[in-house]
């Protein structure tokens, strides 16, 4: 059986098992839609969160660009990570005490306004349609390969077979599904890196041989990697090469962002209890600390295979011929992600090599004149692909590959349909039926649903063809959008009673404004290419890129709540008591729809 | 219990609580993970240093100890204080 038609049988019978599911548990319960969690045990609600929650930016793109920057990529481990401690300490008990089921609708009534309401939502709007760019770029890069086909048609592909799938809906809302997709994802994500531990260290357990002995040189892999790496004139794995301040802001921006996403904060609302909402986060972390302890192993692993199979005899050897990459199975790989256009190499010197070195280094250069080498000729390897080609890489069986196809379509597909009906009954339940037409019919209110959906994944598509940077560069700027604006006025609205509704309303929109704004002055406009005044190479304000200033925006979101809070009426007492019926558990009823 | 139904002592138990626990998330990460990273140099872990460990491996296995720590913690305050869920 050829790998297209085993990689077929893995994605189909994948997706057949989540129809499935959803039909067997669908005809159990109908309310199920909205409650997802309700009645469901912690342990199942962690898992299912954690599905909704790992996308294309952790399983397709992150131990990428992990692999290639090394220790400075440390920040998306970190970061996407401990936002779940702000998550159970700071907000999780609270929302779910005050028992509504959308984050717009608290922020509506702990700040009195149907304003703040309005902003709240469109906070969540900015964010979440950055966030499906970055998820669209993802489901691109899967179907391409998957089809054999350039990345373009794949994400045009992927974008029909998304909204098919966010149509079907119901789906999303139904727990069991998604921990099928967990299951489907945590085994593909970590059956090839078990593999790949085992051949390189030994260790089956790749978290353990990423910090292990190297078996074919006795040296511990780090080490060997950093070796390798600087060899080639390229930066050390495991220093440090950017800005510290640049590096703790990014990381606090993935942290806070993570609190201040929608569709992960939703989850928490339905758990049965306030006891397990804290629980709940705590379960979700484990289910995702087992691709993310996993990831770091992942991307040093696969550096030093794509070094070695590029230098075979050695990097003081001769580099692979162009005979080999074409005749050889090994090289197989390289073949197949050619044809999407997202791995590329040139023969510039005409010496029937490919040396793949960094030409921008001045050792390299005197080697390079010496040798009559002409330039780095492994001329383009996008980030996004290391993964899906990661078992190629390592040579795996045919069935490991089918595995992992699915497993990146699991993830992306989940929190891209997940995203959609997010924005959708944002935009039909919470603008057009909140504020702008609160007569509306229901079969109206589902048709704007539909249409608001086809709008946000045509928006998707068009900005995801000049995308920001790779998958999880532009995830980690809806999340910076999300921590400006959203996570500060939740704080705020639990640990503060001062805070009024100007305070609120003009922190969100100085915080959601002047990141957008900082994000665009470094992306292009609306992410246009050559709009950019700025580039992240040479950012406005010091060491701070564009992906590190959620954190800046959030504090700009606080101070700013602060002062016009202090200029403007005091918080009535009936929020007040609200406030502080919200900071106990006792008496917390199910949660219930506030329409 | 002497503090039972104060709902300020329990409100102010709590802050102290999220404030100790916050404190050690960012010591992990920011600290031993980014900025203290090259104070830390000097200890060697499988071919790597401390603070590479804990950027990429030691801030994620204390986050998890840290939420589950505060969950238990909170669940016994919520009863001690008589706010916990009948």
């Amino acid at each position: 059986m050829d790998q297209f038609t085993l990689n077929l049988l893995f994605v189909g019978a994948s997706f057949a098992l989540y129809i499935g599911i959803a039909i067997w548990a669908r005809a159990g319960s109908t309310s199920e839609f909205y409650a997802a969690g309700r009645g469901v045990h912690p342990v199942t609600n962690g898992m299912a969160t954690a599905a909704d929650w790992m996308s294309a930016a952790s399983f397709i793109s992150m131990a990428g660009l992990i692999a290639f920057t090394g220790y400075d990529n440390s920040s998306f481990l970190m970061g996407w990570t401990g936002g779940y401690v702000l998550l159970a300490l700071l907000l999780a008990p609270y929302l779910r005490k005050f028992g509504k089921f959308t984050v717009s609708e608290f922020i509506g009534d702990r700040f009195y306004s149907k304003t703040a309401r309005m902003v709240a939502v469109i906070c969540l709007l900015v964010a979440s349609i950055t966030y499906v760019i970055g998820q669209m770029q993802g489901v691109g890069i899967a179907f391409g390969r998957f089809l054999e086909i350039d990345a373009f048609w794949g994400l045009l592909i992927g974008a029909c077979v998304v909204f098919a799938y966010a149509v079907f809906g119901g789906m999303k809302g139904v727990t069991y599904t998604q921990v099928a997709q967990y299951c489907v994802l945590i085994t593909a994500y970590t059956i090839p890196a078990v593999f790949i531990s085992l051949q390189l260290t030994g260790n089956p357990i790749p978290a353990l041989g990423l910090f292990g002995e190297h078996s074919a040189s006795g040296e511990p892999l780090l080490v060997k990697l950093d070796q390798i790496v600087t060899d080639l004139g390229f930066a050390e794995y495991t220093a440090a090469h950017g800005s510290t301040i640049n590096m703790v802001l990014f990381t606090l921006s993935l942290m806070i962002g993570t609190a201040g996403l929608p569709h992960v904060i939703m989850r928490f609302f339905t758990v049965p209890r306030v006891s397990d909402a804290r629980w709940s986060a705590g379960w979700t972390l484990v289910f995702i600390a087992l691709l993310y302890l996993t990831a770091p192993a992942v991307g040093a692993m696969a550096r030093l295979n794509i070094s070695e199979l590029m230098w075979p005899n050695g990097t003081d050897g001769e580099a692979v011929s162009v005979e080999q990459i074409e005749t050889d199975p090994e090289y197989g790989w390289m073949e197949t992600w050619q044809k999407t256009g997202l791995l590329g190499w040139e023969d510039k010197n005409g010496d029937g090599r490919i040396q793949y070195y960094n030409d921008a280094n001045a050792d390299l250069q005197a080697r390079a004149a010496e040798k009559g080498w002409e330039g780095n000729e492994l001329v383009n390897f996008n980030r996004d692909i290391l993964v899906l080609a990661n078992p190629e890489i390592a040579s795996l069986p045919g069935w490991v590959i089918g595995l992992v196809a699915a497993g990146g379509l699991a993830a992306a597909l989940s929190t891209a349909a997940g995203l959609l009906l997010a924005i959708s009954s944002a935009v039909s339940h919470d603008l057009l039926k909140g504020q702008l037409t609160p007569n509306m019919s229901e079969k109206s209110e589902l048709m704007a649903a539909r249409i608001s959906m086809a709008a946000a994944i045509v928006v998707a598509v068009i900005l995801g063809l000049n995308p920001p940077g790779f998958a999880a560069q532009t995830v980690a700027l809806a999340f910076g959008l999300a921590a400006a604006s959203i996570f500060p006025a939740l704080m705020m609205g639990i640990f503060s009673t001062r805070i009024n509704n100007a305070g609120a309303v003009a922190g969100m929109l100085a915080g959601l404004l002047v990141t957008l704004l900082y994000i665009f002055l470094h992306k292009g406009w609306f992410f246009i290419p050559d709009t950019n005044s700025f580039t992240d190479a040479d950012p406005l304000l010091g060491p701070i890129q564009s992906t590190s200033f959620g954190a800046v925006g959030a504090a700009v979101n606080f101070a700013v709540a602060y002062i016009v809070a202090g200029m403007t009426k005091e918080t009535p007492q009936e929020i007040k008591d609200l406030v502080e019926s919200v900071r106990v558990p006792r008496g917390a009823g199910v949660a219930v729809d506030g329409h | 219990m002497s503090a039972k139904s104060d709902p300020k002592a329990y409100w102010s138990a709590n802050v102290r609580l999220i404030l100790i626990s916050l404190a050690i998330w960012a010591l992990v990460s920011f600290g031993f993970g980014i900025i203290l990273r090259p104070a830390l140099s000097g200890i060697t872990i499988g071919g790597a240093d401390l603070g590479f460990w804990f950027a990429q491996q030691g801030s994620i296995l204390v986050f998890l100890v840290l939420i589950f720590f505060y969950a238990w913690r909170m669940n016994r305050l919520d009863q001690q204080f008589g706010v916990d869920e009948e």
